[in-house]
C-alpha cells in the first residue's frame, strides 16, 4: 500500500475505503465527500472517524444538551460556560475555579487498572489545560454486584488504578461513590472528577490565533496507544465475547504527567501560550482540529515531526493514537526559545510540528505530501447531529404503577436487624478498603474527605477561602423516573455542599446511559437532560460542562439511567465549615425536612429486589429553602450530615460511627421514618442552648423540624432498640475486606 | 489491529544493523519477604493451577547493544547491575547474553 | 535558620515540608535536584513523593542526581538531613542509611493517621519530644517495609539508632516495627511517615508532626 494523498484521492474516487470498520455509517461517509468535494484520503478517514464517533461528537446527545445552553441560569460567576475543557467559576479573590468530570467506562471493564488510571490523566489534563493548578480528584464508581466474581477482577483493578495514577500525581482524593448493581456487571461506571485552580488572569483557552503562530507538541512520544478507542470502545456495545479489545486501550505513565503539570505550569506563568489544548480521545486528530476550529480556522502541520514513540506507526495511525501525557500549545514566534528552555528543564520532549495559517482549512503533510486537507469546524463541531428517535419504555409505567412491597420492621429485634443489615449492605458499608489507598493529605490543603458529606480544600492560606465538592447520583430513583431522578440527585450533591456551610455555585455532570439506538434508553436520556436543566436553573446553578456516556450495554441490558452530578461550592473561611459528625456527649440531635413513606428506589427496597414504585418528587423550593437554612445554621451547628441511600438508619449509623460516639433517639413509627429515604433531610446536632436559633431557622425557611433525641453513650439506641457501637462498627467495616480481602 | 494502511519508511532499515541483546535479571535474595509472589502463588491454585510450590516474583532488563559484546562491555554491564538495576542490600542479579 | 527542602522530578511533598518548615520559624530555601549547590543551607528534607515516578525501585534514579553529591558529602561532615518517605528511600538507596524500603506486605498503597513512638529523642530532628512520646501523624504510601538483615538489625536496636515506631499494630510489614532510623552519627534520619501533613489540626490529624520541625531549629540555636 502506498500513501494516500490528496492528490490521490482526487485522481481515485472509487477506491473502497473501509469506513464501516471505522466506525462510520454510509450516510456519515456521503457527507465527508460532499464536504471535501472528493473521497477522503485514508488520514482525512481516520480524523473524521473518530471524530465524528459519539464519544468525541456527543452526536446522540447534542439535540438535548443544547438545554443547558438554553436554560442557562444567569450567573455572574461563569467565567467560561459550556464548550471549552472544562467550566471556570469565580470565587471570589481573585480565584477561579475549573472544574469537570468524565467518563473512562469502557476502558475499564477491559483493563481495569490501566483504565481507570488513565481516565484520571485524561480529566486532570482538561484542567491543565484551561491554565489551572489541579488541585483535587474524586471519583464515583459503580460495579456490578459485590460477590461477583467479575466484581472481584475489576473493582480492586480499578481503584489500585485511580490510586497509583492519582497519587503519583500528587492529587489528593476528596470523595465518590462505589456503587453496586447487576446492571453495571460487564459494564462498571469509572467516572472522575478533577478540580483546578488559578487566578482570573491565568485562564486559558483551546484557540489556534494569529497567523504565523507555531503549533508545538510536547510531553509524552506518540506510540500505537489506544488506536481506535473512541471509535472502537466508546461506541458500541461489548459483544457477548469479552477482553480481545485489549490492544486498543490507552497505558499511562503519570510521572511523565506530573512533570507536564509542573512544565506547564511554569510555562502558564510566563504567559508563553495563547492557547493550549490536552490530547485525549481522538489524539492529535482532536487537537489540531479543535485548536484550528476555535482560531481563524487555520493551520498546517507537519507530521512526521510528530516524535515517535513506535517508529512504524503510520500517518493514520500517528492522527488516531491516543498515546496519554501529550499536549499542544499555540505559541507565538518570540516565545518559543523560552517555551523550550522550561520543556528542557523538566526534561520535556517538545517539537514545532506546524503553524496557524490565514486561510480556514486545516492542512497536514507527510514527508512533503499533502495527506489531510479539510475544514476543521467539519471534523471537530460540525460531526452528524443526530435526533434519535425516544419513547417512553413499557416498563414506566408497570413499575411505576406497583407498590412497594417490603417487610417494614417493628419489633426492637426487627429494628435491630434492619439498622445492622443497611450498615453491613455493600451500598452503605464503610468504604476504607477503598479510600485509604488514596493519599487525601497531599498539597496540605484538604479540609474534608471521604466520608465526609464532600470533598473541601481550602484555596488561600492567607484568608481560608475554600471549595467543597460532591458528587451524587440515585440511579434507582432515575430508573423509576429520570426526569424527577435527575433533580433528586442535583438537590442532593446542593445539599452535600450545603451542609458543611459552603454556598453551591456550579454543576458539573457526567451522564452515563445505555445504548442510544435503543428508543426506551434514550426517553431516559431526554428526560434526564430535560430534569437536570430545568433543575438548574430553579435552583440558579449553571451546568458549566460535563460529559456523556453512552453504549453502557451488555447485549440487552443497559445500565440503569445514572446522571452522577457534581456540585462545587465555596466557603468563605474554611475554619467555619460545619463537621460531618460529633465528637462528644451532651449535644441534642434533630432532623430537618418531612419523612414521608418514600422507600420506592430505596436501598431497603434493593435489598429486597423491589424496583418499582414512584421516585419521589423533587421540590427544589423546597431544597433552596433548606440550603439557607444550612447555611445560616453554619454559625452554630455542631455537626450535619446529608441523609440519602439508607435513609436515616445509615446517616445514624454514619454519624455515631465517625468519632465513636453514640446517640439516644425516639422516634414514633420508628420501621418506616428509618427507612424511608425521602429528599431533602439533613441530621443537625448543636448546644441544648441553640434550641429556640434552630426552631426560628427552621420556622423562617418553612423546614419541618423533629427532636431525634441527644448524643452519647456507647450505643445507639432508638427507643428500645440498643445497638452497641461495637457491634454496628463491625457490622459496617467488615464487608468490604469480607468481599475483597 | 487489522494493518489498513501504510508502512513507514523506518520500520525497514532497522532490520539492517545486527543488534545483540544483554540481559540481566534480578531477583530479591531469598530472605526478603516478595509479597507480590506469594499473591500470585495463592492466585494460581484459585484458577486451578497446582503445581506450584512457591512463586517469586523479579524483574528483566532486556539491553541492545550493536554488535557482538565485548568483555569491556560486560564488565560495565554488571556495574551498572549492582550500582543502578539492582539494590544489592535486598537484591541478587544475573548477566547473560542471548543471541 | 535554612532549611533545604529538594525538589525531584515527580516530588510531590517539597511544597508542605516548605510550609512545615516555615510554620516553625524557620526559612525554607528551595534545592533542585540538578544543581550541585546546597546554597548555605544549615539542613536539608528529602521530602515524600514519587521522584522519577518509583521507576525501577523507590529512590534509585534520585539516589544519582547532581544534588545528592552534595548531600552526601554534607551528611558525611555532619549536616542534618531528614528523608520523608521517598526521601527515607532515597536516603537507603544512597548508603547514608542502612536497610531499604519494599513493597507493603499486603500490597496496597496505605494512607491512614498513624500512631508512633518516638523512641530516640537524641536527633537534630526529634528533640522535641519526650522520650517514647506517642503521637498520630498520617502514613501514606505503598513501599514502606523497611527491611535488613539480621546484623543490620541487631546494631540498629542495639545502638538505640531507631528514631521511631509503629504502634497499633504493623501497617506493612516493616521488621520490627520500625517507622524510622538515623545514622551512627545521629544526623541523618529517615522517616516513613508524613510529619509535614499533620502541622494543623485543620488539615491533618493533629499538629504533633510540627515538633520534627522545631527540633532542628532547636538544633541549630544550641
Amino acid at each position: 500500500m502506498t500513501l494516500d494523498t490528496v492528490s490521490i484521492a482526487q485522481t481515485t474516487p472509487d477506491n473502497v475505503q473501509p469506513f464501516a470498520e471505522l466506525g462510520l455509517k454510509p450516510d456519515e461517509y456521503a457527507r465527508i465527500k460532499e464536504i471535501l468535494g472528493r473521497r477522503p484520503t485514508s488520514s482525512e478517514l481516520a480524523m473524521y472517524s473518530v471524530m465524528w464517533s459519539e464519544h468525541c461528537s456527543y452526536k446522540s446527545s447534542k439535540v438535548h444538551l443544547k438545554q443547558f445552553g438554553e436554560k442557562a441560569p444567569k450567573s455572574d460567576a461563569l467565567l467560561v460556560g459550556i464548550g471549552e475543557n472544562a467550566g471556570v467559576v469565580d470565587i471570589g479573590q481573585g480565584y477561579a475555579v475549573t472544574f469537570k468530570i468524565e467518563s473512562h467506562n469502557h476502558p475499564s471493564f477491559v483493563e481495569p487498572y490501566q483504565g481507570a488510571a488513565t481516565g484520571i490523566g485524561g480529566i486532570v489534563r482538561d484542567i491543565l489545560t484551561m491554565g489551572a493548578r489541579p488541585i483535587a480528584i474524586m471519583d464515583p464508581l459503580r460495579f456490578g454486584p459485590a460477590d461477583a466474581p467479575d466484581t472481584r477482577r475489576v473493582l480492586p483493578g480499578i481503584v489500585a488504578g485511580v490510586a497509583g495514577y492519582g497519587n503519583c500525581l500528587g492529587l489528593p482524593n476528596i470523595g465518590g461513590e462505589v456503587t453496586f448493581d447487576v446492571t453495571y456487571a460487564g459494564n462498571p461506571l469509572v467516572n472522575a472528577l478533577c478540580v483546578g485552580v488559578m487566578k482570573h488572569s491565568d485562564i486559558k483557552l483551546a484557540k489556534a490565533a494569529g497567523a504565523g503562530n507555531l503549533v508545538v507538541l510536547y510531553g509524552a512520544k506518540t506510540g500505537g496507544d489506544g488506536i481506535g478507542g473512541v471509535s472502537v470502545l466508546a461506541s458500541e456495545t461489548f459483544g457477548a465475547g469479552g477482553s480481545s479489545k485489549r490492544p486498543s486501550v490507552q497505558v499511562g505513565d503519570p510521572f511523565v504527567e506530573k512533570i507536564l503539570i509542573e512544565c506547564s505550569l511554569e510555562i502558564f506563568a510566563e504567559d508563553l501560550v495563547v492557547g493550549i489544548q490536552d490530547l485525549g480521545g481522538a489524539g492529535l486528530s482532536c487537537a489540531t482540529s479543535e485548536l484550528a476550529s476555535g482560531g481563524s480556522g487555520g493551520m498546517k502541520v507537519v507530521l512526521d515531526k510528530v516524535p515517535l514513540r513506535d517508529p512504524s506507526l503510520s500517518p493514520e495511525e500517528i492522527l488516531m493514537s491516543e498515546s496519554q501525557e501529550r499536549m499542544c500549545a499555540i505559541v507565538e514566534p518570540a516565545k518559543i526559545d523560552r517555551f523550550l528552555e522550561i520543556c528542557k528543564k523538566w526534561d520535556v520532549t517538545v517539537t514545532v510540528i506546524g503553524e496557524v495559517t490565514d486561510g480556514d482549512r486545516l492542512e497536514i503533510t507527510w514527508h512533503g505530501a499533502l495527506i489531510v486537507d479539510v475544514p476543521p469546524r467539519t471534523v471537530a463541531h460540525e460531526g452528524p447531529v443526530y435526533n434519535r428517535p425516544f419513547a417512553q419504555p413499557a416498563y414506566i409505567n408497570e413499575v411505576n404503577s406497583q407498590s412497594v412491597n417490603v417487610p417494614i420492621p417493628k419489633t426492637a429485634a426487627e429494628i435491630k436487624a434492619a439498622v445492622i443489615k443497611l450498615a453491613a449492605a455493600p451500598n452503605l458499608a464503610d468504604k476504607s478498603w477503598v479510600t485509604s489507598q488514596y493519599d487525601k493529605y497531599v498539597q496540605g490543603n484538604t479540609i474534608q474527605s471521604q466520608p465526609d458529606d464532600s470533598g473541601m480544600i481550602r484555596i488561600d492560606e492567607e484568608t481560608n477561602l475554600g471549595v467543597a465538592i460532591s458528587t451524587d447520583a440515585n440511579a434507582n430513583w432515575s430508573y423509576l423516573n429520570p426526569y424527577q431522578g435527575a433533580k433528586l440527585a442535583l438537590a442532593e450533591a446542593a445539599r452535600n455542599i450545603a451542609t458543611a456551610g459552603a454556598r453551591p455555585l456550579a454543576v458539573t455532570n457526567c451522564l452515563n446511559f445505555g445504548s442510544p439506538e435503543d428508543p426506551g434508553v434514550m426517553w431516559q436520556f431526554a428526560e434526564t437532560v430535560r430534569g437536570l436543566a430545568d433543575g438548574c436553573l430553579e435552583m440558579g446553578l449553571p451546568v458549566t460542562g460535563g460529559n456523556v456516556s453512552f453504549y453502557n450495554q451488555t447485549g440487552p441490558v443497559a445500565i440503569l439511567p445514572t446522571p452522577v452530578i457534581g456540585v462545587l461550592g465555596v466557603i468563605q473561611d474554611v475554619r467555619t465549615r460545619t463537621p460531618m459528625s460529633f465528637t462528644k456527649g451532651g449535644h441534642e440531635l434533630y432532623l430537618l425536612g418531612s419523612t414521608q413513606p418514600d422507600l420506592a428506589g430505596s436501598e431497603w427496597a434493593f435489598l429486597h429486589n423491589q424496583r418499582v414504585g414512584q421516585a419521589p418528587t423533587a421540590d427544589l423550593a423546597r431544597e433552596m429553602r433548606l440550603i439557607e437554612l444550612l447555611l445560616a445554621g453554619n454559625a452554630f451547628f455542631v455537626a450535619a450530615h446529608d441523609l440519602s441511600q439508607g435513609g436515616l438508619a445509615a446517616g445514624l449509623t454514619e454519624m455515631v460511627l465517625r468519632h465513636k460516639v453514640g446517640a439516644t433517639i425516639s422516634l414514633a413509627n420508628a420501621g418506616l421514618n428509618l427507612l424511608s429515604e425521602s429528599p431533602g433531610r439533613v441530621i443537625v446536632a448543636i448546644e441544648p442552648s441553640d434550641t429556640a436559633k434552630l426552631e426560628t431557622l427552621a420556622t423562617e425557611n418553612e423546614i419541618e423540624l423533629l427532636k431525634l433525641g441527644s448524643t452519647g453513650g456507647e450505643s445507639l439506641i432508638i427507643n428500645d432498640t440498643v445497638i452497641s457501637l461495637a457491634e454496628l462498627s463491625k457490622a459496617h467495616t467488615s464487608t468490604f475486606p469480607n468481599l475483597f480481602g | 489491529m487489522k494493518k489498513l494502511f501504510f508502512e513507514s519508511p523506518a520500520v525497514s532499515s532497522k532490520r539492517e544493523n545486527k543488534m545483540a541483546k544483554i540481559v540481566v535479571e534480578v531477583m530479591l535474595k531469598p530472605e526478603i519477604l516478595d509479597p507480590q509472589g506469594n499473591a500470585v502463588a495463592a492466585a494460581l491454585p484459585r484458577l486451578g493451577f497446582t503445581f506450584a510450590q512457591s512463586v517469586r516474583q523479579g524483574k528483566r532488563f532486556e539491553i541492545e547493544i550493536e554488535g557482538e559484546p565485548t568483555s569491556t562491555q560486560l564488565a560495565e554491564v554488571e556495574k551498572a547491575a549492582e550500582v543502578l538495576l539492582s539494590n544489592p542490600i535486598i537484591e541478587n542479579f544475573v548477566v547473560r547474553v542471548e543471541a | 535558620m535554612r532549611v533545604g527542602v529538594v525538589t525531584f522530578p515527580g516530588t510531590l511533598d517539597d511544597r508542605d515540608a516548605a510550609r512545615a518548615v516555615g510554620a516553625a520559624g524557620a526559612e525554607a530555601v528551595s534545592l533542585w535536584h540538578a544543581d550541585t549547590d546546597l546554597k548555605k543551607v544549615d539542613a536539608i528534607i528529602l521530602p515524600g513523593g514519587f521522584s522519577y515516578g518509583d521507576y525501577l525501585r523507590c529512590g534509585a534514579i534520585s539516589r544519582f542526581a547532581p544534588v545528592m553529591q552534595s548531600v552526601i558529602e554534607a551528611a558525611n561532615n555532619g549536616m542534618p538531613v531528614l528523608g520523608i518517605c521517598n526521601g527515607f528511600q532515597v536516603l537507603c538507596e544512597s548508603h547514608l542509611l542502612p536497610g531499604a524500603l519494599t513493597r507493603n506486605s499486603d500490597l496496597h498503597f496505605l494512607c491512614r493517621d498513624q500512631e508512633l513512638e518516638i523512641v530516640n529523642n537524641q536527633t537534630p530532628w526529634t528533640n522535641s519530644f519526650a522520650k517514647g512520646e506517642q503521637i498520630v501523624i498520617p502514613l501514606k504510601n505503598g513501599e514502606g517495609s523497611f527491611q535488613c538483615d539480621d546484623e543490620t538489625l541487631t546494631f540498629l536496636e542495639g545502638e538505640g539508632r531507631v528514631v521511631a515506631r509503629y504502634v497499633g499494630g504493623n501497617p506493612n510489614g516493616s521488621r520490627n516495627l520500625i517507622a524510622g532510623i538515623t545514622n551512627a552519627k545521629g544526623n541523618v534520619v529517615g522517616l516513613m511517615p508524613h510529619p509535614e501533613h499533620a502541622i494543623n489540626p485543620l488539615t491533618g490529624p493533629t499538629a504533633q508532626g510540627l515538633a520534627f520541625f522545631t527540633s532542628i531549629l532547636n538544633a541549630m540555636v544550641k
